[in-house]
């Protein structure tokens, strides 16, 4: 296991309405060790809150607080190899669901809303499923694969596709050992992320360097396992996460934003809809895209605070 | 003792172990990959029948192989343990795989389709997975133990690793258009689960024992 090391809260830089967690904890998942963040009263009723894939809790230090400011306390973690949790020797969805479970462990034997973004939307959607008796209410924001990339490709473009995520997968695994994350200054990897995330501000990008990268002497590095990537291969379909759905008996409401983008999975409240179990509505947001939370967290933290009410 | 060196994939060391040196070199190699919670066997099994050298690995978290710390297992993973051994060995080879192992074979085979020279899918542990359909959710944690292997992770995650039938047979055909070999596949299963059943219904699938298996992927030429 390697250690990241961890940010102190002087580091983080200056940004309108972002405030680190009130407390910092650790969590061992089956020996792995993750960094749990809370923000809000400490006997307030508890809140689960999940991030992205490639994300980590700092991308909640505006949406947090504010759903701490009306009386919860939001606990989040940095999942298995992203920010400051531990590099793990393997990473699976299996292993994301029990490293859940084991923070879920940690905060009590209540119920509590679980609310998560992207790959955390979708981890709280098998939560749900998993431990019905610790779910009281689901918030899905933008974490609803419904269809894959390639479901309007032909059959022999969809092939010849697979072929190559197997070759390049495998080609990456053999370039793991020993590698690290370019360097870089703030601005520079502020920079690369806002390729992925071309609508997020750069003053926030550079503010998630400040809390999500380390600084050592050649410049910037960010704290994710530089051995993980983006997808895989494997037999996985988006449409299994869909399935989750209809059996949940809380309340769920599902956030989209409705601006297409390339980290998203492009889903419709139409491709939901057949999905909803009955009570569930879907909320969309307009002029905002799949980081939903961050381009529009009023918005977003009032659409769930009335929610869970 | 048999030789057993160490070669690397990632954050894990897996062993490979020298079952038989080949006396002679024309004779390609053939690697055992075995089933899940299985290690390479110590000497070479009474119904493996093969001209040549005999290698083993083991998977990650199994025999000699590094046990991983919190699980995280996918039969991917473990085609990534084969393509380690491939790239580390260079030479052809046959690949005889048990259970889990014969899953793998099929994929490290599809993603070597040169150095491959014929996979065998026999029974053993861990052939079925986990269907062809994701099952309910379920968090179960198996007790944590002392390092040793099999990893319980292992032999809980990879028990439940899902196996569409269109999945395995995209990989066979890519296999089949790209090997040289009329059948670079042959399946020996008396058990037949939905990916194995998938995988011998497609074009350049042989069928019959493993020495049968053995017999016609011993005959076939190396890459030219």
């Amino acid at each position: 296991m390697i250690d990241p090391g961890g940010t102190t809260t002087e580091q983080a830089a200056a940004y309108e309405g972002a405030h680190r967690p009130w407390r910092r904890r650790e969590v061992t998942s089956d020996g792995v060790r993750l960094a749990v963040s809370e923000w809000g009263e400490p006997d307030a009723p508890a809140l689960l809150l999940a991030h992205g894939g490639f994300d980590f809790t700092g991308t909640f230090d505006v949406f947090a607080p504010m759903i701490a400011e009306d009386g919860w306390r939001v606990v989040s973690w940095d999942q298995r190899g992203h920010g400051d949790s531990a590099r793990a020797h393997l990473y699976s969805w299996q292993a994301d669901l029990r490293d859940a479970a084991a923070v879920i462990d940690s905060i009590g034997d209540r119920s509590m809303p679980f609310v998560g973004h992207s790959k955390g939307g979708n981890l709280v959607l098998h939560l749900a499923n998993a431990m019905p008796h610790r779910i009281s209410a689901l918030v899905n924001i933008d974490g609803l694969p419904s269809h894959g990339v390639m479901s309007d490709v032909s059959e022999h473009e969809q092939a010849k596709w697979v072929r190559q995520e197997l070759d390049d997968w495998l080609a990456h695994r053999r370039t793991l050992e020993s590698k690290q994350r370019r360097p870089g200054t703030i601005d520079e990897l502020a920079g690369r992320r806002g390729k992925m995330n071309p609508r997020l501000s750069p003053d926030w990008l550079r503010y998630l360097v400040t809390v999500g990268a380390l600084e050592s002497e050649d410049g910037w590095r960010w704290k994710i396992d530089p051995t993980m990537r983006m997808g895989g291969f494997g037999p996985w379909r988006p449409e299994w996460s869909l399935l989750q759905l209809p059996a949940i008996a809380v309340p769920v409401l599902g956030i989209l934003g409705l601006e297409l983008e390339v980290m998203g999975w492009g889903t419709r409240p139409s491709d939901i809809d057949p999905y909803l179990p009955p009570g569930g509505r879907i909320e969309t947001v307009e002029g905002a895209g799949h980081f939903v939370h961050i381009e529009a967290p009023r918005t977003v933290a009032d659409m769930t605070l009335e929610f869970l009410q | 003792m048999i030789p057993t060196r160490m070669i690397r994939h990632n954050r894990i060391d897996l062993a490979v172990h020298e079952l038989r040196q080949g006396a002679d070199d024309c004779t390609r190699t053939l690697l055992l990959l075995h089933g899940l919670g299985e290690q390479t066997p110590s000497e070479i099994p009474s119904w493996v029948d093969w001209p040549g050298a005999v290698v083993g690995l083991d998977f990650t978290g199994h025999g000699e192989s590094t046990v991983p710390v919190g699980g995280g297992y996918t039969s991917e993973i473990l085609v990534g343990d084969v393509d380690a051994f491939l790239q580390d060995y260079e030479e052809p080879v046959t690949i005889l795989g048990r259970g889990l192992g014969g899953y793998v074979a099929m994929l490290a085979a599809t993603a070597h389709p040169e150095q491959v020279r014929g996979a065998v899918i026999a029974d053993g542990p861990g052939l079925a997975g986990g269907g062809i359909h994701p099952g309910s959710v379920a968090l179960v944690s198996p007790a944590l133990h002392t390092g040793g292997s099999p990893d319980p992770f292992a032999l809980l995650e990879l028990s439940r690793d899902v196996r569409p039938p269109g999945y395995v047979q995209r990989f066979v055909g890519f296999l089949q258009e790209e090997s040289d070999l009329d059948t670079p596949l042959f399946v020996s299963t008396k058990v037949r689960p939905a990916w194995v059943e998938a995988v011998a219904g497609s074009p350049g699938v042989g069928q019959g024992s493993v020495a049968e298996g053995l017999v016609l992927f011993a005959s076939v030429p190396d890459p030219a």
